[in-house]
């Protein structure tokens, strides 16, 4: 229990280090989401080019 | 060389290498980051004078590392795209941006947390590292905003390579503003005169972290660029090509 708090610094060190992990996992996120997304635009254009066709 | 480079920064080539190399920098770099994670918060020593405060170097050091890195790339890219004329240099800037632009606001905001039991304020817009550090945050906003603004591809890429490489000159002022100027926060603690001003206990844990946060920031990377070379190639006849195989096959 000691170990996680740390003294008086305890909410410190862990808010920094639980921030550091949602940057990672936002960025992560974002970056998969908006991978998706342009992916489905652009499958969407192409099926509706091959209907046309 | 040149052939070697063609083929590497060829979109579609590109593409599909950066799929299958993203796990070999994912993986090792969620290794490091656990065990540094571990090490630096249960393993080290208290600092004998910020007790444990301290570890918050071990985010927060990193996290500051890349948002200088990740200018530099933005503006080497940019600059490689300007002169050469490279489609994939554009790219890489354009997505390596809102990852600089989350580092630092990282950077700043762990500062300042740290700050708060060490100095006893939470920020000192006098102080010449957290001032520099801060304009940093408002050029990587002001490089998407500016890109967001033009609709037109290539002209973004020009107007806003220019913008990265006119702020680029604010990275060696954040890097030697605490020699330069007096200021709150503390001097270099790894690329000194004398080496590192750590014990090895405490410097092994903050190397694995640096290099942990390098590997993951370059597959995060690696993803942002592969969507953006996907959104530039769009009307390509490779990207169709792709999307039709993998209609097939699913």
């Amino acid at each position: 229990m000691e170990a996680l708090s740390m003294g008086v610094y305890g909410p410190y060190v862990w808010a920094c280090f639980i921030m550091t992990a949602m940057v990672f996992v936002i960025c992560e996120w974002r970056a998969r989401v908006h991978h998706r997304d342009v992916y489905s635009d652009i499958a969407e254009r192409v099926r509706a080019l091959g209907e046309k066709q | 060389m040149w052939k070697f480079i063609h083929k590497m920064a060829s979109p579609p080539h590109f593409y599909g290498l950066a799929a299958r190399i993203i796990p070999w920098f994912a993986v090792p770099g969620l290794v490091l980051v656990a065990y540094a994670t571990y090490a630096g918060l249960f393993v080290a020593p208290a600092d004998y004078q910020q007790g444990d405060a301290f570890r918050i170097i071990y985010v927060h050091v990193p996290a500051a590392f890349l948002s200088m890195m990740t200018y530099m790339i933005m503006a080497i890219s940019a600059g490689i795209g300007l002169i050469w004329r490279i489609k994939l240099a554009h790219a890489v800037a354009a997505a390596a941006a809102p990852l600089g632009a989350w580092f630092t606001f990282l950077a700043l905001a762990t500062g300042s947390i740290w700050g708060r039991p060490m100095w006893g304020t939470w920020w000192e817009w006098g102080d010449p590292r957290l001032t520099s550090e801060l304009i940093m945050l408002f050029l990587y906003f002001g490089y998407m905003a500016l890109r967001g603004a033009i609709d037109d591809t290539a002209k973004a890429d020009k107007a806003s390579a220019v913008l990265a490489l006119v702020g680029a000159v604010n990275v060696p002022i954040i890097h030697f503003s605490v020699e330069w100027w007096s200021s709150l926060h503390q001097g270099a603690t790894l690329v000194r005169e004398g080496g590192p001003a750590m014990d090895m206990s405490m410097l092994y844990p903050l190397l694995a972290m640096i290099l942990g946060f390098k590997l993951l920031f370059s597959a995060l990377l690696l993803r942002r660029v592969r969507t953006e070379v996907l959104y530039r190639e769009r009307r390509t006849r490779w990207v169709r090509e792709l999307v039709l195989s993998e209609e097939a096959r699913s």
